[in-house]
């Protein structure tokens, strides 16, 4: 698909965050996701042709940062984190069953390209394991058979929200687009911690 | 027993935490109204004598790091915030920026200030969808306030999926639109950092510890810790554990103190090893429950304190498999510019899931160490010396448990054991 006038100007405010244009190149990319799904070609020369670059330099950028897809992935895009102590905690059966129950490997899609699959590092919610994301927002403790609920809500168009995210699952495009720095005015959705974050302040509170 | 000592979570169990109303409420941007009224040398002063340590791993005093900006050199300053948490087992500046982003924001208006800096950059990780929402939200906020856009201007950078950007100069790197890979030092970041220009790299938790410390004096912050690791700091506990969670205490608490206040290990089982400070930090066991946790009690007894994330595990967790999913993290993370992480850490992962199936030989352990010594101290940062701790640590305490794999083709463990839904017929 062609990138719009509009396009063009969101491409240009994000250029303008930065003192050098070439910093710009992370969110254009993500950017270019949020339209395309993923980096494709034209998005390639697209940021090259603005940012007075060779496609080749973007392109080592790219394939550099394993958030940036060359393929396209499904609407809902999860991650099963199998890292260790997700994994020891149930993290590698959760991928396992997930890998089975949709009849797709790692980094594959499902046939009706609702959902993708990969198995990811650590997210930074430990204390919430085994955790799963989807479109990068937060699953805690997630069971194998929360896990399988979830991804039949997302191929039944009707995804399950977030544990600590707003009041719906945005797609992978406008996942994207909040990853490139736009707006999407859910910011004050959501609860502002989960249970595991607040415990020391609870017992603190308590007198401990 | 050491109390809590919540400060930086002291109002994460307000509803509205994250938005400006309660930050302000709160008494939020008032200390950045005090700092501002001061020289910046006296701000510099006063980090310097809170004793305040950085809290990304390292430990360097942050005053310190700020008092090495040249000043009256007519360059422009920068300061840089390392958001990029992913060591595997941290899991504090997250839940820090979700519930109370403003407080990045105000420390970040103090710390340029000090450093003569009109430009603060946050670099966040990309997997963090809603947390990316609240910054952003929460300096759009800042903006319509007129609290940022009169001197300072704060700009979220989201990355995009690579640990190594976490270490400070390939984070600049990553910023400056490239591949995140580490620079050679010197020069320092301080000297030439960002676009060439003095930089100061700041951890979340450092920068958001300065607002109280401003607030309330270095002597308060000094009067909590241990002699040379001061203040309050958030510990990480996540892992086989009845209670998982955050625990803001001051440095020198014990694993023994955070797990009792956790509801201990989970029912019928026993601690087997944990990390003090990530993945990163060599491993610990039930031999090191009474070790204070600060940066020196932890480094006397063979590890650091590094993101203070304690992961716990029990006795039904093999330590080979542990390992060989950390290496394959390190294998697959590593930035490919120097041969030792970026061969070593191939080699160690080949290594491994053999011994972990049961089909090396007693020399692969010796191998594995051997390999550990040519990557430790002779890669390019310190990403290769971290990869090589939950080897040489678990082989120097579970040396036996390697050889029950050999002995019996295999792995002795039931990893249905380990989960955390074992018997709810998951």
């Amino acid at each position: 698909m062609a990138f719009s006038t509009e396009d063009l100007q969101i491409m240009d405010s994000i250029i303008k965050r930065y003192p050098r244009p070439r910093s710009a190149i992370m969110p254009l990319l993500h950017f270019v996701q949020s339209k395309e799904g993923y980096v494709t070609n034209e998005g390639i020369e697209l940021i090259a042709e603005i940012l007075e670059l060779a496609a080749a330099e973007v392109t080592a950028v790219s394939t550099f940062y394993t958030q940036y897809k060359s393929a396209p992935v499904g609407e809902y895009h999860v991650g099963v984190c199998t890292n260790t102590l997700c994994a020891v905690m149930g993290g590698d059966a959760i991928f396992a069953s997930l890998k089975e129950h949709l009849e797709i490997e790692n980094d594959g899609v499902t046939t009706d390209g609702k959902v993708s699959l990969e198995h990811i590092e650590c997210n930074a919610a430990c204390d919430y394991a085994p955790v799963v994301m989807a479109n990068w927002e937060f699953y805690d403790n997630q069971t194998v058979e929360s896990a399988k609920e979830l991804v039949d809500s997302m191929r039944a168009g009707k995804p399950k929200p977030p544990t600590r995210g707003p009041n719906r699952l945005v797609s992978w495009k406008e996942a994207s687009a909040v990853l490139a720095g736009l707006n999407d005015g859910l910011a004050h959705e959501g609860v502002q911690a989960g249970e595991p974050t607040l415990l020391g302040l609870k017992l603190s509170k308590a007198g401990k | 027993m050491t109390k809590l000592a919540p400060v930086l979570s002291a109002y994460w169990d307000e509803k509205d935490s994250f938005t400006l109303t309660a930050y302000q409420r709160n008494g939020g941007y008032k200390a950045s109204e005090k700092a501002l009224a001061m020289e910046p040398d006296t701000v510099i002063q006063l980090v310097k004598d809170s004793g305040l340590r950085g809290r990304g791993g390292a430990g360097f005093p942050t005053g310190m790091k700020w008092g090495f900006i040249p000043q009256g050199d007519n360059k422009d300053h920068y300061l840089v915030v390392n958001a990029d948490e992913s060591e595997p087992g941290t899991c504090k500046d997250m839940p820090l920026l979700m519930a109370n982003p403003h407080v990045l924001i105000e420390g970040c208006i103090i710390a340029c200030h000090a450093i003569r800096a009109k430009h603060a950059f946050i670099y966040i990780r990309g997997e963090v969808t809603h947390i990316v929402r609240r910054l952003n939200q929460a300096i759009t906020d800042a903006y319509a306030a007129g609290i940022l856009g009169n001197g300072v201007d704060v700009v979220l950078h989201v990355g995009a999926g690579a640990y190594i950007c976490g270490e400070e100069t390939a984070l600049l790197d990553s910023l400056e639109g490239f591949r995140g890979q580490p620079r050679l030092r010197p020069p320092f970041p301080a000297i030439a950092g960002l676009y060439a220009r003095p930089t100061v790299v700041n951890n979340v938790e450092s920068i958001a510890s300065v607002p109280a410390i401003v607030m309330n004096g270095a002597d308060w912050y000094q009067s909590m810790g241990t002699e040379k690791s001061k203040g309050t700091t958030l510990f990480s506990l996540s892992g086989h554990v009845v209670n998982p969670g955050q625990f803001e205490a001051p440095l020198g608490i014990t694993l023994r103190e955070i797990l009792e206040l956790a509801g201990g290990v989970r029912a019928g089982h026993k601690l087997k090893f944990w990390t003090p400070g990530g993945s990163s930090t060599p491993l610990f066991t039930d031999a090191h429950l009474d070790v204070p946790l600060d940066y020196e009690g932890v480094a006397a007894a063979g590890s650091m304190l590094g993101t203070k994330a304690l992961q716990i595990f029990d006795e039904t967790t093999c330590v080979v498999r542990a390992v060989l999913r950390w290496t394959e993290f390190y294998k697959h993370e590593s930035c490919g510019k120097c041969t030792p992480c970026r061969e070593g850490t191939w080699w160690l992962v080949q290594i491994l899931r053999d011994l972990e199936a049961g089909k090396g030989t007693e020399a692969d352990l010796a191998k594995l160490l051997d390999l550990c010594d040519n990557i430790l101290g002779r890669s390019f940062c310190a990403f290769g010396d971290g990869a090589t701790s939950p080897i040489t640590s678990s082989i120097k305490y579970f040396r036996d448990e390697y050889i029950a794999h050999l002995i019996q083709g295999g792995c002795p463990f039931d990893p249905v054991a380990a989960t955390l839904f074992v018997g709810a017929g998951a």
